[in-house]
């Protein structure tokens, strides 16, 4: 339950923020200003967690959405040629159109068959609970999450690296 | 609280300076509605710990300070014409920013390269929001108070990126790069280096870690010396500082992010780094040096004067090294992060974990601190020479003769073999 002035106008305020922001993300041209809008969107989010008194996961959304998924979204625009200037020409219009249907009409039953019971207290979480379910409970899906990263990471280094370089560093080698 | 320290609860007892905000609220609560309180609460928060600490900490030690001592290192005088030893010098500066006018180059992005002074500035004064000055002296004592930290300072390195960007210019972008690859690189080291303090004390409430200092009576600087240095350096990289300031090296990229900023949007970007220095060195002294406690001290001397004079010191390091060690290259900071701070972060986590654990599973009480306390000094230093020398970092105490480009058997171009211009 949310009672109170100042919960209130958090909550409508965080929720205009965060609306009109995932707004500005899709009809704003600029690849790079959706991506700042977007970062809008994190911290609005991060927002409303406080707002549920969920202070780690808030603290979380902002290191990992805002601090680092953000910031490698904007450099692999910065690194992308034209990408950053214009928008305009995407001809994938229709099949997008599709998709957001489809995401749509999962999401919107799921919400509506939802039971959103609200609670008389807050069950507040503490983090050393957070930290031992984490590590006692759930260790299998947080290592498997880090076996994933792990993975993607050895797959993007194989990516970048091309022949040509691999030769040179063969013959180098050969060298010594 | 009276156990902790002499200062009374009179609202002129300044050795605790929350007597005067309660008793303002107190008053607010009687006498207005409710959210008065609230809106008037983060407006004391603000006015005592920016205004009066770190905006005139900002201008005169920030800016005097650092330029006076600085050219004292570099057997120069600094500025020392404007009012009693150039001390109206950072007044007169601001001034002139104010004045100065702020030039939008054509191709840029308007609202963006606007929009990010604002956005640097924002959490520099958010910051200020979790460092404890005393005992009762906090704005928010929240329970994640250090990832708050962690979480805001993030916040800056975005705004220098979308500087760089939206100025249009490959000098910026350069530094825009550079920012964000340090920052990423850095955080990793960071994190990792505090997860052992956060082993240790078993809280993330900064006013906990203050706490458990008090109470084993020991600095988390003598238990954990590596993750203090891993701190202090990658604080530097992270706040841009002069060894590692290579996003806004102007011997090699004009002036980074910075370049095409004039007037007082350059200004805040100059004033908040210095601003988020001190936060980083406020926030350091609380991990690491028992933040406003000082074994017994804080009872007679008002704790908030500890913490000032701890931060004051932390910054004159920063200075110190800015004034004596010369910036390093982009790869040898990326290979110092990734291949010398995350390796030792890493093992100093895994050392402090087994520490704890064996602390916890044997209960040996909480004298054993010291003792965990010689063996991470003795670690520390033989894991940061021994390391080094691993990685072929030797210090030369004999320097190399200098030799000829052509003796080392490099390229002479044609008609330069006499040697000189002249």
């Amino acid at each position: 339950m949310i009672e109170g002035a100042g919960p209130v106008a958090a909550f409508w305020g965080l929720s205009v923020l965060t609306l009109a922001a995932a707004g500005g993300v899709i009809v704003s041209r600029n690849l790079f200003h959706a991506v700042l809008f977007l970062i809008l969107v994190f911290l609005g989010i991060a927002g409303f967690f406080l707002l549920l008194s969920a202070d780690f996961l808030a603290m979380a959304q902002i290191i990992i959405y805002v601090g680092a998924i953000a910031v490698l979204i904007l450099f692999a625009i910065v690194l992308t040629p034209r990408a950053s200037r214009d928008n305009g020409e995407t001809r994938m219009a229709p099949a997008a159109l599709v998709v957001a249907i489809g995401v749509a009409g999962l999401l919107i039953p799921a919400i509506a068959d939802t039971d959103w019971r609200t609670l008389a207290s807050a069950p507040a979480l503490p983090l050393a609970d957070l930290g031992r379910e984490l590590l006692g409970t759930w260790v299998l899906p947080f290592q498997l999450a880090s076996v994933l990263l792990t993975a993607a990471l050895v797959g993007a280094v194989m990516l970048v690296r091309s022949p040509r370089e691999e030769q040179e560093e063969l013959e180098e080698e050969e060298r010594r | 609280m009276s156990a902790i320290l002499l200062a009374t609860e009179h609202w002129w007892d300044l050795r605790d300076l929350s007597n005067i905000s309660r008793e303002i609220l107190d008053f607010l609560r009687d006498v207005g509605p409710d959210w008065l309180a609230y809106v008037v609460s983060p407006l004391i928060g603000f006015v005592a710990a920016f205004l009066i600490f770190v905006l005139p900490s900002q201008l005169f030690v920030g800016v005097y300070g650092e330029r006076r001592l600085i050219g004292r290192m570099q057997s120069r005088l600094g500025p020392n014409r404007v009012g009693k030893f150039g001390l109206l010098q950072p007044i007169a500066d601001a001034i002139k920013l104010m004045q100065k006018e702020a030039i939008t180059p054509r191709g840029a992005d308007k609202w963006v390269m606007w929009a990010a002074p604002v956005v640097f500035v924002a959490p520099a004064v958010l910051v200020w929001a979790v460092i404890p000055f005393g005992p009762n002296m906090v704005i928010a004592d929240i329970p994640v108070g250090l990832v708050y930290y962690l979480a805001v300072a993030a916040l800056p390195v975005l705004a220098a990126f979308v500087a760089g960007w939206s100025s249009n210019n490959k000098y910026s972008l350069f530094g825009a790069m550079r920012v964000v690859a340090m920052a990423i690189s850095y955080e990793v080291a960071l994190v990792l280096g505090l997860l052992g303090v956060v082993l240790f004390t078993s809280t993330l409430s900064l006013q906990g870690i203050v706490e458990w200092q008090r109470a084993h009576d020991i600095w988390l600087v003598f238990l954990q010396p590596l993750a203090f240095i891993i701190y202090f350096i990658s604080a530097s990289a992270e706040l841009n500082r002069t060894p590692t300031d290579i996003a806004e090296a102007e011997s090699e990229i004009v002036a980074g992010y910075l370049t095409e900023y004039s007037g007082m949007k350059w200004g805040l970007f100059y004033g908040m780094d210095i601003g988020y220095a001190l936060a980083a060195a406020a926030f350091g002294s609380t991990v690491f040096l028992g933040g406003w406690s000082f074994f017994g001290l804080e009872k007679w001397v008002p704790p908030w004067l500890i913490l000032v004079a701890k931060t004051h010191l932390f910054y004159f390091v920063f200075i110190w090294t800015r004034g004596t060690l010369p910036r390093l290259r982009i790869d040898q900071l990326m290979a110092l992060a990734w291949k010398y701070m995350l390796p030792l972060a890493a093992l100093n986590l895994l050392v402090v974990a087994a520490e704890r654990l064996w602390w916890h599973e044997a209960e040996l009480g909480d004298g054993i601190v010291y003792l965990f306390a010689a063996a991470n000094i003795a670690l520390a230093l033989l894991l940061l020479v021994g390391w080094a020398r691993v990685l072929g970092y030797r210090p030369e105490r004999v320097p190399t003769r200098p030799r000829l480009v052509k003796q080392a058997g490099g390229y002479v171009p044609p008609g330069a073999e006499l040697g000189g211009g002249r």
